[in-house]
């Protein structure tokens, strides 16, 4: 008898589980940069206040692996930190630009430079300058922190800097925490990691004079940024509690949130 | 009645059967989906530009996909977690299965039943804030990741399996060998060290095995230390990727159905083939016990 309960149980158990993955209309599903986390996880937050009843979820996984669930169906709207390639457009995908995040350069708080120029920067990562005397700081080695290849910080920092695959890296971690702690451990390291993550463990460098803060990422003046994107796909539209977060997170609305994650709205 | 609880059994024979079969069934596609999304990339590259290829750039305008870094780095690192873990394992379960009083005992192998416990991210966290700086301190040089940090957190890692499986091998060596040693008056350090460890030596070998098996297969907690960059292993100081960091950390941007992210496949069974083979040669170990 007792063995016919357990087996029960476990049937009622299981199907409860197999249930609550079937995807209601309530639902929200967002999958990809792990850069989009805090700005994401805010407009996800206030969206399920506003609307009771309705489940939003956050995948962090990274660009690609975002646009290739929205591109499967595996998921509403896609989240990348960088535009998207012609072929990826060619697959039957759009963006829509949410907001801009600076990428900051960052150092050890002990690094006396606080200004370093793009074409500094880029000479410092791929190895042209190697001491941090060259630059006006102590006699150190310079200690290259990055991203892993493919990453989509690694990817809008070498774009901009133009060092596409000539960085000599010393370290190359596989998140934005990562590298703020591994430079916040090492006087002499440099790093770069989006400006909405810093934190008071590290140094932001200004790039040429100007400050990596939302007024000059907006205008344009702050060279080191790259866009926040939801990726949809164009033949297909979105259920109705998707459509509404995307009007929602798209909207003026949202505007003091984005601000408030650190990125710069684009509305 | 009779008839009923018979036909009770025969339906939870049933479930449990089912149940073993899911375990096969999930080794087989594994194994079935790796074969067949790894050699592709393999064939592609060429089987000896792939495995003895120095230079690994997947995004490159020329993209080069050469492993032999990862796997150097693969087995020097887990040879230097071996030649630091074992010793230190070894002559802990000697020294718990033969020589500890009771009380201490108990608060040791409490204490490595939680170090077998500890998630690895904890170990990587822990040795990214505290042993990568304290190498870096301590060498005088610019960055303390590398492999030696690798190495050190993987000896740490892989120190619980050694001493929990080798305590058992040792624990199961027949009293009466050690009695008659001793009453031919040998010393208890003699006994323990030319009578017990010779008779328990397929079950310390083993332990040594599942060690290696541990060690080479451990991805997080070595990438957040190791500095990841697909140098050759020419320095214990030098920023090197594993086998399994070069899978973990590029996976989650490669783009799908591409030749980078089918060589990422080919990686993985490339290490998924070291680990059969470490597997098998834990079976020979076991077996070669279990037959004498």
């Amino acid at each position: 008898m007792k063995k016919i309960i357990t087996l029960a149980l476990a049937a009622i158990i299981s199907l409860t589980a197999l249930t609550s993955c079937g995807s209601s209309g309530k639902t929200v599903s967002t999958d990809g940069s792990t850069s989009m986390e805090k700005v994401i996880g805010a407009l996800g937050e206030s969206f399920m206040n506003a609307n009771s009843g309705v489940t939003f979820t956050y995948n962090p996984t990274g660009s690609g692996t975002g646009i290739q669930a929205v591109t499967e169906g595996r998921c509403d709207i896609g989240l990348s930190s960088r535009s998207l390639k012609d072929s990826e457009k060619a697959n039957g995908l759009t963006e829509t630009v949410l907001a801009y995040d600076g990428i900051a350069v960052i150092v050890n708080p002990e690094n006396p430079v606080h200004d370093l120029d793009v074409a500094t920067i880029a000479a410092i990562y791929t190895g042209e300058i190697t001491n941090w005397s060259e630059v006006g700081g102590n006699d150190s080695e310079i200690v290259l922190i990055g991203r892993e290849a493919n990453s989509g910080t690694r990817d809008g920092f070498e774009s901009i800097t133009d060092t596409e695959d000539a960085c000599k890296y010393r370290q190359e971690l596989t998140s934005t925490g990562d590298v703020i702690t591994a430079v916040a451990s090492n006087p002499g390291a440099i790093g770069y990691a989006s400006v909405a993550s810093l934190k008071d463990s590290v140094k932001a460098l200004t790039v040429a004079g100007v400050t990596a803060n939302e007024e000059n990422i907006k205008n344009g003046s702050y060279v080191i940024q790259r866009p926040f994107v939801l990726v949809t796909k164009a033949d297909t539209t979105l259920s109705e509690t998707a459509q509404k977060f995307f009007d929602y997170a798209t909207s003026a609305e949202a505007n003091d949130l984005i601000i408030k994650a650190g990125v710069v709205p684009a509305t | 009645m009779k008839h009923k609880t018979k036909s009770l059994e025969h339906i939870i024979h049933g479930i449990f059967l089912i149940l073993g079969l899911i375990t096969v069934g999930c080794v087989l596609l594994i194994s079935v989906y790796l074969i067949l999304s790894g050699l592709p990339a393999i064939l592609e590259v060429g089987i000896a530009d792939f495995l003895f290829g120095s230079s690994w750039e997947p995004s490159a305008a020329e993209p080069e996909y050469g492993i032999l870094p990862f796997i150097l780095t693969s087995i020097y690192g887990t040879a230097g977690a071996i030649i630091i873990g074992v010793p230190i394992g070894f002559l802990t379960a000697v020294y718990l299965a033969k020589m500890a009083p009771k009380k201490v005992k108990a608060v040791i192998q409490q204490a490595v039943s939680m170090l077998a416990g500890i998630p690895s991210v904890v170990y990587g966290l822990v040795g990214m804030i505290v042993l990568v700086p304290g190498i870096r301190k301590l060498f005088g040089i610019p960055d303390g990741s590398g492999l030696l940090a690798a190495i050190i957190v993987l000896a740490i890692m892989i120190l619980p399996s050694i001493i929990k499986m080798s305590v058992t091998a040792l624990e199961a060596v027949p009293k009466e060998f050690e009695d008659a040693s001793l009453a031919l008056g040998a010393t208890p350090e003699e006994t323990y060290f030319r009578v017990s460890v010779p008779a328990a030596k397929s079950g310390i070998a083993a332990s040594v095995v599942l060690g290696v098996g541990r060690a080479i297969g451990e991805a997080m907690a070595v990438m957040m230390v190791a500095g990841n960059v697909p140098n050759m292993p020419d320095s214990i100081f030098q920023s090197v990727r594993f086998l399994t960091t070069a899978v973990a950390s590029e996976m989650a941007y490669s783009v799908p159905g591409s030749l980078h992210r089918n060589a990422l496949f080919s990686i993985a069974l490339v290490l998924f083939l070291f680990i059969m083979l470490i597997n098998a040669t834990l079976n020979f170990f076991l077996k070669g016990d279990r037959t004498k």
